[in-house]
């Protein structure tokens, strides 16, 4: 498979994740626009992963270059993990106090 | 058309089409499982690109816990359709525009892009995403990195517990 055709699948996810973030007032569907994007680069990363890999398996049959992009991944959804959870926490405690989920009651970062 | 590329197009445009409905979606509950479906695909993209054990991570990590915290947290507080804040017209066009541009600049790079002309992702083969081969090189090159990623772990699970804590 080409590796353009990757590229536009993750361009096209990586977009449309943009634009969510641009046009919805919901901090939550806000944050999922986020994770959109992460997923996206994330995608890219195994296909060059595996890109790299196809050129050097001609020379080894037994290399393993291409696996930091793996590892790159692995990296990225943990660290989403951690990120997850304290925006959640954030969330929740800015629905506490506004009742509220929209982001422009956040516009001043005050009261 | 190869059984692989079948597969390839059958879920990029499962992908994208559950992308958009994420944005459409009024009620937040219905966005959260479109892009649960989304994940589903990106999965499926690792199947078939051999990356086995990122495509299990990827559904346990994101689709089962990340995607409950989400559903959880949207269902403590009540959300819906009907209290969903709507921006003007005017500005939701803006912004698609503005992504629609972003897409467009981005595609026209790629096409004008030497360097990716004839490079090839190798499909349904390769062994760098078997588990065994990840976990050597996690655990030898890659392990102080991992220690270090415990210690995040421990300050975001700090961090969420005193923001969420009563005051």
């Amino acid at each position: 498979m080409p590796i353009q055709y990757y590229i536009y699948l993750c361009l096209t996810l990586f977009s449309i994740g943009i634009i969510g973030v641009l046009t919805r007032r919901n901090a939550i569907i806000v944050f999922m626009c986020v994770e959109l994007m992460l997923n996206a680069v994330n995608l890219l990363l195994v296909a060059f992963s595996k890109m790299h890999h196809a050129a050097a398996v001609a020379g080894d049959a037994n290399t393993t270059v291409g696996i930091e992009g793996q590892l790159f991944v692995f990296f990225i959804m943990v660290v989403a993990a951690a990120e997850v959870s304290v925006g959640l926490a954030i969330i929740v405690m800015m629905y506490r106090n506004t009742h509220s989920v929209d982001i422009n009651f956040l516009n001043r970062l005050k009261n | 058309m190869s059984t692989t590329e079948i597969l390839f197009f059958f879920l990029s445009a499962l992908a994208v089409f559950s992308a958009i409905m994420v944005l459409v979606s009024k009620n937040p509950v219905h966005s959260v499982l479109w892009l649960i479906a989304v994940f589903f695909a990106i999965s499926g993209h690792y199947v078939l690109m051999n990356a086995q054990f990122l495509a299990i991570v990827n559904l346990i990590v994101y689709a089962g816990a990340i995607m409950v915290l989400f559903l959880f947290v949207i269902m403590l507080m009540n959300l819906n359709a009907e209290t969903e804040p709507q921006k003007h017209i005017w500005m939701k066009l803006a912004g698609v525009i503005s992504g629609g541009c972003l897409l467009l600049m981005l595609i026209s790079l790629v096409r004008q892009a030497i360097e990716m002309g004839g490079r090839k992702v190798m499909m349904a083969d390769g062994n760098i995403g078997l588990i065994k081969n990840l976990g050597r090189a996690l655990f030898t090159d890659y392990v102080v990195p991992f220690e270090i990623t415990s210690v995040l772990f421990l300050s975001a699970m700090v961090g969420a517990v005193v923001i969420g804590k009563k005051n």
